[in-house]
């Protein structure tokens, strides 16, 4: 059960979070314009590695405020977390 | 026949509180602070169990949670029965019963003891092996697999008791109140750093708290002497709370750890009642010190598991701490120094101690010398080979043991004993470190697997780490806390320790015997009967990972996990495969440490407790009118109003035709209310609704479908334009919290730009929907001022106005395709709107209707219901409702996808209605379509997902998603059933008034 230190409450239960998969996946501005394979490259194509991965959580059961993380998921360390928008640290 | 082996007082004993209790059925006398196995071990009982596969007799082997023969069933008659319970664990109270298991007809006598002659047939995987052909013959060997299979019986009545969850925070929990676990809370919480010290025993102190040897000494005191007031100063530090009886059961990441407090187990069933029995505790803690101990190891020989065969500690312990002998002739056998503490224990309680076996050449220690002067014969390189005595060992063979360990020499010593105290070391009880995801490495010098690393918020201290001697634990346990609490001076610093000298040890995983290994019984997992020989034989039939050849042999997997014999498995292996212990690794230690019951797990989340659910304002009032209620979601909603013992069926057809020919009610607060405000709210609605939002007047309401990013509906309802920058969305009753979430995620992360301000209301308000062709004369008396024309209040608008003092708004919306009105009001005036609407409807016969109503007058519709006519695979084509995809607007939320080819062929599942042949059948929801009978295999088409019979109509309806359904109108399809196949014809989903002219009427 990981402890979770929401940038805006602070550290919280991993059972108040919802993780929200894969993070910094833009939804295209223009989305008609977009072929097929490129469309389908955005709505389905997810990675899943074994090591340091960006991830979406939100404080679903607190502030409802969406947030971004780096963690390890070979070990599950919670790298660093920042806010939407925020630019991610470099790896 | 029984004898009394209480040999001295002891403190913790107490000899004036005499307790009786009864193990299979005989009554036996103990004292308080006994356990089950002291006080069967006071009466001279040993026998207590039969072993899983060969039902062999055995006896109490430890004295604590890692017991793997001594498992008993608890008072087997009342429902407060459990299995499977360690006896070196159960506290005796008065009236307490035990009783065997895994025995048939007693434990004396066990039929199943001839698994025991039978066992050269029976090797590992015999059953894998066995039972696999002909494979038709499964069912017949399962009855009788079953039937042999288990071990206890769990109750067949409801837990009489309470269980309990609690959270908790500290700075540091210490695991393990031995002497190491002790000294580190003590030293954490002075250095006001809020402390929780749990032990899984009733008493504090470890084994330390009973170790009498002359030869340590700790400030000149005997270590137990001086560790009694550690502990009593400790007991009046304020920054510490204790827990006993509290045994951790898993540690998981981030420090959080579970542990099962045992608060009334100890205590006679009267007090039993009304009070908690166990209760989880939920720690979180910042830092974690596990002082978890070490567990001896028995030794792997011939015949190693007769009653009365126990680990040397254990005999030491039930000699110094509860005063028990545990047997008058006692010998041990060991390969390190501990057995001499044991026999001196005993000796010094004028004890018999026939000899000591040591598997060592020698050893010149204090303790051992202080043996010798006593004159107990110690026979130096001998091994036993073989042990006798089927019910209570009787005598043991001992032989010369080769140089190399690997074969017996001479001629066969016999010695006559009925206890046989077993040492063979140390393991390190790392179980929870491993747990919390941390590596182990293999200690060469010492043989055991010990902890990698210490992390800042998790350090392991004692002998858990390995260190097993009293000055080493304290030197490194000083340093430990110094570096991680940032403490410059601890009382470790000034402590004076004296202790014997290096202890030395000969491993020898597997004992050799003179009989060759196939006919020997070497057990390694005593629960499960797994022998060496087994291991050797997995290993010959080509299994190599540790992982596998405990999962074939079984050895590890009974409810003792292996703790005292899976050490020897991994020598075996390692030894036999010739490769190192550290390079083959362990198996993995999972949660629970020990045993959880499921009362403690479910905590009060049972029965009514289960799951959280809501109820609407208006509940009370269903309640007293009969309702019968149904779940939606969390939502306890009205299903159908029976009266005069209708059934549902009868309730729901007459509910059905009262609101299409009068009136009826329906309670709607359970739709989920979205407050949406802010100057981009028309805007955010353009992108989230498939239908164009921006013209919607002020007062107007408009029905929307949401799609998902891949085109599918997610949820539908109806938006109201309450003014300029203000909206309030309707969802799903199911669906609401979902779509809240998904509205929020798109402003928050793709749209933060949006002036959009999102609150659920849902709870806000209470809704009642008036339907019916005399709906608006009921309504006109409950506000005579409000002007109801079609002019002034058309179809699909709102009014805000006031039924009396009590605000409302009201939508002219219909989910029926009647003339219908959704009144809302504030939700404490919820009761009383519904009263009054009851009230002003009595002469038009208003009839109250529940879900199940709701759900067929929309499907004579033709409405969807979002879960129920689709299921996330449905775009708005599919469902034939391509006049809400909007055309115009250059984006919303899903319309890509609709473009895919995949969305836009022509032969996916769509929505239909269908009508049977004959009118009367009723399809089942969910029965497939088939366009062709007689064919195997036959394509599936689709299936029905609303059907009813409809009395509005006279005749059954239904719904269903078939493929290419769009373009079969007419045409007759089947529904093939178990005993019939049911005509059917494609037709229209719209069954009743296509035209909409009832929402005027």
């Amino acid at each position: 059960m990981f402890l979770i230190n929401c940038p805006y409450c602070g550290e919280r239960d991993q059972q108040e979070f919802k993780a929200g998969g894969e993070a910094h996946i833009e939804r295209p501005k223009q989305p008609t314009e977009l072929s097929d394979d490129e469309w389908a490259e955005y709505l389905f194509m997810r990675k899943n590695i074994k090591g340091v991965q960006f991830e979406r959580w939100n404080h679903a059961h607190g502030c409802r405020k969406w947030f971004n993380m780096v963690r390890d998921t070979s070990n599950d360390e919670i790298k660093a977390i920042y806010k939407m928008g925020e630019k991610p640290p470099s790896q | 026949m029984t004898k009394n082996l209480r040999v001295k007082t002891s403190e913790y004993i107490d000899e004036t509180n005499r307790i009786s209790f009864k193990f299979n059925g005989k009554t036996y006398h103990g004292y308080k602070g006994d356990t089950l196995a002291s006080a069967l071990l006071a009466n001279d009982v040993h026998l207590v169990g039969r072993s899983f596969k060969y039902h062999r007799p055995r006896g109490i082997m430890s004295s604590g949670s890692e017991e793997p023969n001594a498992i008993v069933q608890i008072n087997p008659n009342s429902d407060r029965t459990e299995p499977n319970v360690r006896a070196t664990e159960v506290e005796i109270y008065e009236g307490l019963e035990a009783t065997s298991q895994n025995c048939w007809p007693s434990v004396e006598f066990d039929i199943g003891g001839i698994n025991n002659f039978l066992s050269a047939f029976l090797p590992a995987g015999f059953y894998y092996k066995t039972f696999m052909w002909p494979a038709s013959f499964w069912e017949k060997y399962e009855f009788f697999i079953r039937h042999s299979a288990g071990l206890g019986k769990s109750p067949t009545k409801n837990d009489p008791d309470i269980y309990d969850h609690r959270n908790l925070h500290f700075d540091v929990l210490v695991v393990g109140a031995g002497i190491s676990g002790i000294l580190a809370a003590k030293n954490a919480a002075k250095n006001n750093f809020k402390t929780l010290l749990v032990d899984e025993k009733n008493e504090l102190g470890g084994s330390t708290i009973y170790e009498n040897n002359e030869f340590n000494k700790i400030d000149n005191k005997t270590s137990s002497e001086w560790l009694k007031k550690e502990i009593e100063e400790i007991k009046g530090i304020k920054n510490l709370e204790i827990k006993t009886r509290t045994s951790v059961a898993a540690y998981h990441q981030y420090n959080y750890l579970l542990a099962r407090e045992n608060l009334t187990d100890h205590l006679e069933t009267k007090d039993k009642t009304n009070k908690i029995r166990q209760r989880l505790l939920k720690i979180r803690a910042k830092k974690v010190i596990l002082a978890t101990g070490a567990l001896e190891r028995p030794l792997i020989f011939n015949n190693n598991d007769r009653p009365g065969i126990m680990l040397s500690s254990a005999v030491k312990k039930y000699s110094e701490f509860y005063g028990v002998a545990c047997g008058s002739k006692n010998v041990f056998f060991t390969n390190n120094d501990s057995a001499y503490e044991s026999a001196l224990s005993l000796y010094n309680k004028g004890i018999n101690v026939e000899a000591i076996i040591d598997i060592r050449e020698q050893s010149e220690s204090k303790i051992v010398r202080k043996v010798k002067e006593t004159g107990i014969k110690i026979y130096w390189s001998h091994s036993i080979v073989d042990t006798d005595g089927y019910k209570r060992l009787n005598s043991v063979s001992i032989m010369k043991l080769s140089n190399d360990g690997t074969s017996v020499t001479g001629s066969k010593i016999s010695i006559s004993c009925d206890c046989l105290g077993v040492a063979g070391g140390w393991t390190p009880a790392v179980h929870l470190y491993t747990q919390s995801g941390c590596k182990l490495v293999f200690d060469e010098e010492k043989n055991v697997f010990i902890p990698n690393q210490n992390t800042s918020n998790q350090i392991s201290v004692g002998s858990c780490d390995g260190d097993f001697k009293i000055d080493e634990i304290i030197k490194n346990l000083n340093q430990k806390l110094k570096d991680n609490f940032n403490i410059k001076e601890t009382d470790l610093d000034n402590m004076k320790v004296e202790i014997d000298q290096e202890n030395s040890k000969r491993n020898i995983w597997l004992l050799p015997s003179n009989k060759p290994l196939g006919k020997t019984k070497p057990f390694v997992d005593y629960q499960n009967d797994a022998t060496a020989k087994d291991i050797k034989l997995a290993l010959r039939e080509g299994f190599r990972s540790i992982e596998h050849v405990k999962r074939y042999t079984t050895t590890g997997m009974g409810t003792d996990q292996g703790k005292l014999g899976n050490m020897h498995a991994l020598g075996i292996i390692a030894d036999t495969a010739g490769v190192k212990m550290g390079e083959l690794g362990t198996t993995t230690f999972r949660p629970p440490y020990t045993p959880l019951t499921f009362g403690t797990i479910v905590g009060r989340n049972v029965g009514k407790f289960f799951d959280i659910f809501r109820r609407t304002p208006m509940n009370n009032w269903h309640v007293e009118n009969k309702a019968e209620f149904e779940n939606v979601g969390q939502w306890k909603r009205a299903w159908y109003y029976p009266i005069n013992g209708e059934t549902m069926h009868q309730a729901v057809q007459r509910e059905s035709k009262a609101a299409r020919e009068s009136a009826g009610i329906l309670d709607a607060s359970t739709l989920g209310k979205i407050d949406i405000q802010g100057s981009d709210a028309s805007e955010f609605l353009n992108r989230v609704y498939t239908n164009a939002w921006s013209k919607l007047a002020i007062g107007k309401c408009r029905y929307g479908l949401m799609l998902n990013e891949d085109g599918m509906v997610y949820d539908d309802g109806v938006t109201t334009r309450l003014g300029e920058n203000h909206y309030i969305m309707s969802t799903t009753t199911g669906g609401a919290a979902n779509v809240l979430g998904k509205l929020e995620d798109y402003l928050q992360t793709e749209w933060p730009e949006l002036d959009v301000y999102l609150t659920s209301v849902t709870d806000h308000y209470a809704t009642a929907s008036l339907c019916g062709p005399n709906s608006k004369k009921i309504l006109k008396k409950i506000i005579p001022d409000l002007d109801l024309s079609d002019e002034n209040f058309p179809h699909m608008s709102f009014k805000e106005t006031n039924i009396g003092d009590i605000q409302c708004r009201i939508m002219r919306i219909s989910f029926t395709g009647e003339h219908s009105y959704e009144i809302n009001v504030q939700a404490s005036y919820g009761k009383d709107l519904w009263e009054k609407c009851m009230e002003a409807g009595k002469e038009f016969n208003i009839t109250p209707y529940g879900t199940e109503t709701m759900h067929l007058l929309r499907a004579e519709k033709g409405f969807i219901i979002v879960g129920q006519d689709t299921d996330g695979t449905m775009t708005p084509i599919d469902l034939q409702m391509d006049w809400i995809v909007s055309k115009k607007k250059y984006d919303f939320i899903g319309k890509r996808s609709l473009y895919r080819s995949d969305t836009m062929r022509k032969d996916r599942k769509q929505l239909v209605g269908l009508l049977t042949d004959d009118p009367k059948i009723v399809l089942e929801e969910g029965a497939q379509i088939v366009s062709k009978l007689n064919q195997s295999p036959v394509e599936m088409l689709g299936h029905v997902t609303s059907s009813y019979f409809s009395p509005n109509l006279n005749k059954s309806i239904a719904l269903a998603v078939v493929r290419g359904g769009k373009d079969m109108m007419g045409k007759k399809l089947f529904i093939p059933m178990k005993d019939k196949n049911i005509n059917v014809t494609v037709a229209n989903p719209v069954f009743y008034d296509e035209k909409n002219e009832r929402l005027n009427a």
